[in-house]
């Protein structure tokens, strides 16, 4: 057993030390009728490395990655190149193998990378402060919705009906056990939501996405102030990180929290995660953020230093009075993001998002080509909606066997709805050729009859 | 005395008591622990650590939105990125470099196959939106994982959706809510939790909507049966018990625990972060047990990563397991499908984005795979060995909260420091300059200044006797009278003890450009 160094000489004279018989001797106090007699069955024995590789090596090897084929997937993950120099220090054992950073004095490390994550978060979004990470965009959109009701004392939620359906299932469930109001508009693929009607009085905020989940992207400046003068919070869903280097960013629209999916620097798609929720907000809200946050203080010889700080927010201070009851977050993908964005740095992480946007408006333009094909979207980051002549699940699976990931299809995000429309996102990550052969294989497919 | 702009000194102090006190360098840095300036400290407009193509030239179609004019971000080249960031990383403590024996944290050795085949293409490129035939592996993968979990645990369904432990708190006691409301139940006002339990305890079945009543302790540490009795009623819809109990001790009482729960119409939550001390020998199933979420970054060895990510999966009794939310796998004519939609049958909602944390999964299963029955077996064997050895070799310097044998972690109080003037938290800084992380602090609160140990099984009985001897010298050092010592801990450090307080009064949670010279001098 290569995991675990006790020899069994080891064994015997520890258990002298401890005065007992047998290890099951001191398994005395678990009832008998529950203690197996020996390793449990239905379960293989231990194996080598080489034998655990070929077999996970076998379950890998029937998935398609989506970088060996021309690949259009977004709805909320990204595939972006991630530089070699991220994951090879995010392996460095000092960062994977350390624990949450509660002794500050031997944690700088990753106390310092979270002051700066955190500094980076708010430049991005716009935004005073944010905290060291949540688990993904879905989870901080329904955090931000707790928070704006506690920051109100109101209890009704107002989601956009182009939120991402899984951000708005996450929000609709805690709202359910949690107990407040979230009023989910349906679906909108070409916009034209009237919003601030429905805020009254009782509405805590309103949560819209930018760019929305069919790609639109919109000016909130308005509704921003709206929402404040009826005393209700804006909050901003951002889903495609990246598009935070090009367009203007939520906290200078107005917003009052932004709930984003950070996975697009540094993480890599891994079938949906794990991935880093980042929650920012304005200054006069931080003492009623959830999640941990890590501040500047001074040690005992008046150097500057970091601690997790604030942390009378949290559960392991204030229990049942917690403003959440999140203790792990998302710590190493955390990192990730933060080593990328500062790979990336000013010039970068501008071009990067520039590139993406202008890729995205040649692959609009070609899929507008195809006979048939309508591009719903006038403003967009790098994700748009096309409209099918035929069903985009069956257009999906058709590509597939072509080798090319074509995109989500609406309707497998709202089952039985809007089976015509297919969310197309680029990237960098694609080149002239893969636009190509997506364009050219959507126009063999639609014009050949495979599909009745 | 001057200082740079990271706030160190630039020179050997005047009257400085040398290396003990300051860091007495012309640079700050001191051999091989280098100081490290913010990222932000370090700009160069312009410069970049990426080379990206150039922009197609097309017009751009942002609708009514306006390119954003800058972010503020800083410019560094590649060979700055990387030593800012292993600089940053010589500042931690690692289970990597040395013995981290965190109560209730589980810091066991985290093997570098499970990074391997997490890396694979096949698992790690893989969109979560691919059409499922293209995703037949990743399926597999977490179809295995929940035949694992499943037998391990003696259960009848799994969710692997939370992203965490407290997450999977959270997904636990919604189960337990719909269940409920299932049978037309909604008197359930209730959750019960020990004194002893995890903040997350409390803290989920508040978030939950549940009033919070807590469980005393008997003298020998464990739930004081009679209370929970006299506590339980129609008006509760469950108990939240860690098991083994954060006080490292095993409820011999849980099987009647649990006829009790349930013949009052509750439901029994098993808190699983210590299935460590159990995993393979008991099966929860067997003691009762309605539902508990797993820390596969405790128990099955995926990295902490300095606070996560974690993975949080829950299994379910028969009782229990309509009640899971959406996404799961099954069995299709075609091979592996997934529930994605609420909207069939008896799921409760939905948790995370997509389908979980499919990089925890990959090396749960790897770690699983490689110790397999057998391994598993001898791995809760030697975390249970190792916690009662060390709490033999301690008990006669420090304080044993409770009488033995304990399970995976052994728990000491602060009596043994009474009229030193030493505090838990001077004794856990002390250590640290002895090359060790500290143990779990002030938790659990059921005992005062509560020194919580948990070795885990990947540690040698040499590591185990250096660690013990450390600690027993220090506890001797605290009894002798020198206070001084210990108040003045650690020395050795990047940093020494911080100012937390200040950190909390006045927060600074973000860099802030300078403020120009010319405008200062204007105000």
């Amino acid at each position: 057993m290569r995991y675990l160094p006790l020899t069994e000489a080891d064994r015997q004279s520890m258990l002298e030390a401890v005065r007992a018989t047998s290890v099951e001797d001191l398994f005395r106090d678990v009832p008998k009728a529950a203690q197996l007699a020996g390793p449990i069955g239905g379960l293989p024995n231990h194996m080598g490395e080489l034998e655990v590789e070929r077999l996970l090596g076998s379950m890998a090897a029937k998935n398609l990655p989506a970088g060996s084929v021309p690949s259009f997937l977004g709805a909320g993950a990204y595939r972006h190149h991630v530089p070699a120099t991220v994951d090879h220090l995010v392996q460095r054992g000092e960062f994977l193998t350390a624990y949450t950073p509660y002794q500050p004095e031997v944690s700088q490390g990753t106390l310092q990378v979270l002051f700066e994550f955190q500094t980076q978060v708010a430049l991005l979004t716009g935004m005073d402060v944010a905290n060291a990470s949540m688990y993904d965009g879905a989870t901080s959109c329904a955090e931000a919705v707790m928070m704006a009701n506690r920051v109100t004392r109101r209890k009704k939620a107002i989601l956009s009906g182009g939120l991402h359906p899984h951000y708005r299932d996450v929000t609709t469930t805690d709202a359910r056990f949690i107990g407040f109001e979230a009023v989910a508009l349906p679906a909108a693929p070409t916009g034209g939501e009237d919003l601030l009607a429905l805020v009254d009085d009782k509405t805590s905020c309103v949560v819209v996405q930018n760019p929305d989940v069919f790609g639109h992207v919109r000016d909130y400046t308005d509704l921003a102030a709206a929402c404040q003068a009826k005393g209700a919070l804006l909050i901003v869903v951002v889903t495609e990180a990246l598009s935070l280097g090009l367009l203007t960013p939520p906290g200078d629209m107005g917003a009052d929290i932004v709930a984003a999916e950070g996975q697009s620097f540094g993480n890599a798609l891994n079938f949906g995660g794990p991935y880093v929720g980042l929650f920012a907000v304005k200054d006069k809200y931080v003492r009623q953020m959830p999640g941990r946050l890590c501040g500047e203080t001074v040690d005992a010889d008046g150097r500057r230093g970091f601690v997790l700080t604030l942390s009378t927010r949290e559960q392991h201070i204030r229990r049942e009075k917690a403003t959440s009851n999140i203790c792990t977050n998302s710590g190493l993908c955390a990192l990730a993001f933060s080593i990328h964005v500062s790979l990336l740095g000013e010039a970068g992480i501008t071009q990067l998002a520039q590139l993406n946007h202008a890729k995205a408006v040649q692959m609009a333009d070609k899929l507008a080509a195809v006979p048939g094909v309508e591009v719903l979207n006038d403003g967009f980051f790098n994700e748009f909606t096309v409209k099918l002549p035929k069903p985009a699940a069956a257009v999906v699976e058709e590509l597939a066997k072509r080798r090319i990931l074509g995109g989500v299809p609406v309707s497998r995000l709202y089952p039985g709805e809007m089976e015509d429309l297919l969310l197309v996102a680029v990237t960098e990550t694609n080149t002239d050729a893969d636009m190509d052969a997506f364009a050219a294989a959507l126009t063999e497919i639609l014009g050949s009859g495979v599909l009745a | 005395m001057s200082m740079n702009n990271q706030g160190r000194p630039s020179a050997i102090p005047a009257g400085s008591a040398g290396f003990d006190s300051v860091t007495g360098t012309v640079t700050g840095n001191r051999g091989l622990q280098i100081e490290e300036p913010l990222i932000f400290e370090q700009d160069s407009a312009g410069r970049t650590g990426v080379d990206l193509p150039d922009v197609p030239k097309v017009a751009s179609r942002l609708g009514a939105v306006k390119p954003r004019a800058k972010v503020g971000l800083p410019g560094l080249a590649e060979p700055q990125v990387v030593r800012h960031y292993t600089r940053l990383s010589q500042k931690n403590y690692a289970i990597d470099s040395g013995f981290y024996p965190l109560g209730s944290c589980t810091m066991k050795h985290n093997p570098r196959l499970n990074e391997k085949m997490a890396r694979l293409a096949g698992f790690s490129d893989v969109h979560p939106m691919q059409p499922v035939s293209t995703v037949q592996g990743a399926l597999e993968l977490m179809d295995q994982l929940a035949h694992w979990l499943k037998t391990l645990t003696g259960m009848a369904a799994v969710t692997l959706a939370p992203a965490a432990g407290a997450h999977g708190e959270m997904c636990g006691i919604m189960a337990i809510r719909s269940a409920h409301e299932a049978k037309g139940d909604s008197g359930r006002t209730k959750i019960l939790v020990p004194e002893s339990a995890h903040g997350t305890n409390p803290a989920t079945a508040a978030a939950c909507g549940y009033s919070v009543d807590a469980i005393p302790a008997t003298a020998d540490g464990r739930v004081d049966l009679e209370a929970l009795k006299a506590k339980l009623g129609p008006d509760v819809a469950g108990l939240m018990l860690t098991n083994p109990n954060t006080c490292g001790l095993f409820e011999r009482d849980i099987i009647a625990i649990a006829e009790a729960v349930h013949a009052a119409g509750g439901y029994f939550y098993c808190d699983g972060a210590n299935f460590n001390a159990i995993v393979g020998r008991v099966r929860p199933a067997d003691l009762g047990i309605d539902v508990m979420h797993i820390n596969l970054h405790k128990t099955f060895s995926t990295p902490h990563g300095g606070g996560g990510p974690g993975s949080g999966p829950v299994v379910f009794a028969e009782s229990l397991a309509p009640y899971i939310p959406v996404p799961y796998v099954t069995h299709g004519k075609d091979g592996f499908a997934l529930v994605e939609n609420a909207g069939d049958g008896m799921a409760f909602g939905r948790m995370k984005a997509f389908h979980g944390q499919m990089g925890m999964f990959v090396r749960a299963l790897s770690y699983m795979l490689s110790h397999g029955a057998d391994g598993l077996w001898q791995a809760s064997g030697d975390a249970v060995l190792n916690a009662n050895y060390v709490m033999a070799r301690l008990e006669d310097v420090m304080t044993a909260s409770f009488e033995g044998p304990c399970m995976h972690e052994c728990l000491f109080d602060d009596r043994f420091l009474k009229g030193t003037g030493v505090t838990t938290l001077d004794m856990a800084k002390a250590l640290i300059d002895e090359g060790f992380h500290p143990m779990t602090m002030y938790f659990p609160l059921v005992v005062h200044g509560a020194l919580l140990i948990e070795p885990t099984e990947t540690e040698s009985k040499a590591s185990l006797d250096q660690f013990v001897d450390a600690l027993r010298a220090l506890a001797e050092r605290a009894k002798s009278g020198d206070v001084a010592y210990f108040q003045a801990a650690p020395r050795l450090t990047p940093r020494r003890r911080l100012d937390e307080t200040a950190a909390a009064r006045k927060p600074v949670l973000r860099w802030t450009p300078p403020v120009p010279a010319e405008a200062l001098a204007a105000e």
